[in-house]
């Protein structure tokens, strides 16, 4: 075994920990509190290359491994959840799909552009009606020789307004069940497309979320992606991918809010010496930073086990619900260490815990998790 | 025009110093290194001039005097951008050892500007751009604030008391670069990153040289005194202190 990162992978870390502080801190409170979408800091965190670090250079992308990915995201997220779920979708879900699935003009056409950064890409799943549930979909692609017509309506859509490239899953033949869904490239300039207006989220404020509506959208037949009837198992496979993502999104919230813990900690007094020598907050500090390790190792297997094309679903899963999960209670206790301080915005952990909650929620909320590792190990 | 910009690295701004050998040592053990601050400065305007005017500048070269170690901070200055480097392969005993090696290794290279950081973060000598210059027989210009060029024409802004000083430099000259060269060091892109593992890293043999100094003893600085407190009716006192005390005015 070898616990030690490489010293490429050592200056990715440290290249995202310098863009998060330098660029991201310094506005971060007010994005959230006005839910504005950071286009400048998308923008030179596309320059730097983050949205397509993980897709071959071949496709413009920065040819790095998912180990890597991990490190940048947690730097990213302990600063601002709402830029790292920007970069999540792009490079986990997006990219890595249509470059595993894709054909050579689909890459050349939309993977190239979205991983040289110049265009953002956005995974269309959830639907009012089908939301953990991925085989109920309502929405369908009706074949019609040369092109489908999508028809429905998606729900809790990031980058749903900033994003140029759809990839939508829809059923084509609702009698198949799952084996009648298709997924789909869809440009949302396309006429019939119409968004619903910006969610007014709790926390990961200043990611643009919508739901988006289809009318009658024509979809080019050579933008079906796979084999007819592949839109439920690409959905999974990506989804596989997209956990390590949002799994690492959840750790660098808790990392987050242990380091401004401990710093806090070793500032504030209460009865004439600082709080961390308190023993109540040093054992909290002591179980924040063991959860937070416990973490930090589960993303990196699964990283790990993905680099070396080796089976990662169970992993991802374990590491998405554990991540999540104890993301929530270190973000809390964070809140609850920093006392009064806590509940205000300047202090940033109220923050970090309203994004934590949706680490739980979305890509598969907790208990989905829950039944991906079960049915693993029972079947 | 091709430029050379000398590297060292420097542990972290963030290091708990300790000392060994009776206090005569550096206790490297558990170091993060990073390319001293000016110097990644230095790189950061050399790349941004490059990027700036293409065909100006054809090539640029890092240099450090370093074991196999400092070969991630060498990579690092490649993946921000410089073209290819060259290193030492020696520990860095001295300023003038430091020099000597750097002159050495780059005498032949015709290299139209030099650029060091005006001091390393860790002994502070500021020695070893007057000394490199001299040993190569070029034109050293300190305190650099601004770089330009712009066609061949060479550009220099160096602080002086109470202001700036804009100058014309004919090249080849050393320029010796503190605040100002850059605004901040420049975030390597994964493109950059990705290219760095194939970018020329040449490994020199050490030249014969000798140093000029050695470390007696290093000493911790003095912890603070505990910070005193005046209310706004304690001016008398503060004044007092201050004059008498302190001795500050």
């Amino acid at each position: 075994m070898n616990f030690n990162f490489t010293e490429e992978q050592k200056m990715i870390q440290q290249a995202a920990k310098d863009f998060a502080v330098r660029e991201l801190l310094p506005d971060v409170i007010e994005r959230d509190t006005k839910a504005e979408f950071p286009t400048a800091h998308i923008k030179k965190l596309s320059e730097l290359g983050f949205l397509g670090m993980m897709t071959a250079p071949e496709y413009d992308g920065g040819g790095m491994d998912t180990i890597s990915y991990v490190l940048a995201m947690e730097e990213i997220s302990k600063v601002d959840a709402s830029v790292s779920v920007i970069m999540s979708v792009c490079n986990s879900l997006v990219n890595w799909g249509l470059e595993t699935y894709g054909t050579e003009a689909q890459k050349e056409k939309y993977l190239k552009p979205l991983a040289r950064g110049e265009k953002i890409g956005a995974f269309l799943l959830s639907e009012p009606e089908a939301g953990s549930d991925a085989t109920k979909q309502r929405t369908t692609a009706e074949d019609k020789g040369d092109y489908y017509l999508l028809n429905g309506t998606k729900n809790w859509i990031t980058n749903a307004a900033s994003a140029s490239v759809y990839l939508v899953i829809a059923h084509t033949n609702p009698e198949k069940a799952h084996k009648g869904i298709n997924a789909f490239i869809v440009e949302k300039d396309s006429p019939g497309i119409t968004l619903g207006p910006h969610e007014d989220k709790m926390g990961m404020r200043s990611s643009d979320t919508h739901s988006v509506m289809f009318t009658d959208v024509k979809v080019p037949k050579e933008n079906r992606i796979g084999e007819d009837g592949f839109g439920f198992s690409f959905a999974m496979k990506t989804l596989d991918g997209g956990r390590i993502g949002i799994a690492s999104q959840a750790l660098g919230l808790a990392s987050g809010a242990l380091e401004r813990s401990i710093q806090y900690a070793k500032e504030r007094k209460a009865f004439g010496t600082e709080i961390a020598n308190h023993q109540a907050i040093a054992f909290k500090i002591a179980d924040m930073a063991v959860k937070i390790e416990n973490a930090r190792n589960l993303c990196l297997k699964a990283a790990w086990l993905k680099d070396n094309k080796q089976p990662y679903g169970l992993m991802s899963a374990m590491a998405k619900q554990y991540c999540a999960d104890i993301a929530m209670e270190v973000t809390t206790e964070a809140v609850q260490i920093h006392g009064g301080y806590g509940y205000v915005k300047e202090y940033h952990v109220e923050r970090l815990m309203r994004e934590a909650k949706l680490t739980q929620i979305y890509e598969g909320t907790s208990e989905i998790q829950k039944i991906v590792i079960s049915r693993s190990l029972l079947k | 025009m091709k430029i050379l910009v000398c590297i060292s690295d420097v542990p972290d701004t963030t290091t708990k110093v300790k000392f060994k050998d009776d206090n005569t040592a550096f206790e490297t053990a558990g170091v993060q290194w990073v390319i001293n601050p000016w110097d990644e400065l230095s790189l950061t305007r050399a790349v941004e001039m490059k990027e700036k005017t293409p065909g100006l500048i054809d090539n640029i070269t890092v240099v450090t005097v370093g074991p196999k170690e400092s070969e991630a901070t060498i990579r690092k200055a490649l993946a921000i951008g410089a073209d290819n480097a060259i290193r030492v392969d020696a520990l860095p005993k001295d300023a003038f050892y430091v020099a000597s090696q750097i002159a050495e290794a780059v005498k032949n290279e015709n290299f139209d500007i030099i650029l060091t950081g005006i001091d390393s973060a860790d002994y502070n000598g500021s020695a070893v751009g007057g000394m490199l210059a001299e040993m190569l027989d070029l034109t050293s210009v300190s305190s650099v604030s601004s770089l330009n060029a712009e066609n061949s024409k060479v550009t220099v802004t160096r602080e002086i008391e109470g202001g700036t000083e804009t100058i014309e430099a004919a090249t080849p000259f050393l320029a010796i670069v503190q605040k100002g060269i850059a605004i901040e060091p420049k975030i390597p892109a994964m493109r950059g990153i990705m290219m760095a593992r194939t970018k020329p890293l040449k490994v020199v043999e050490p030249a014969d040289s000798e140093t000029l100094t050695h470390i007696e003893k290093f000493e911790m600085p003095q912890a603070k005194g505990a910070c005193k407190k005046f209310d706004a009716e304690g001016v008398d006192e503060l004044v007092n202190l201050l004059h008498n005390e302190a001795k500050m005015i």
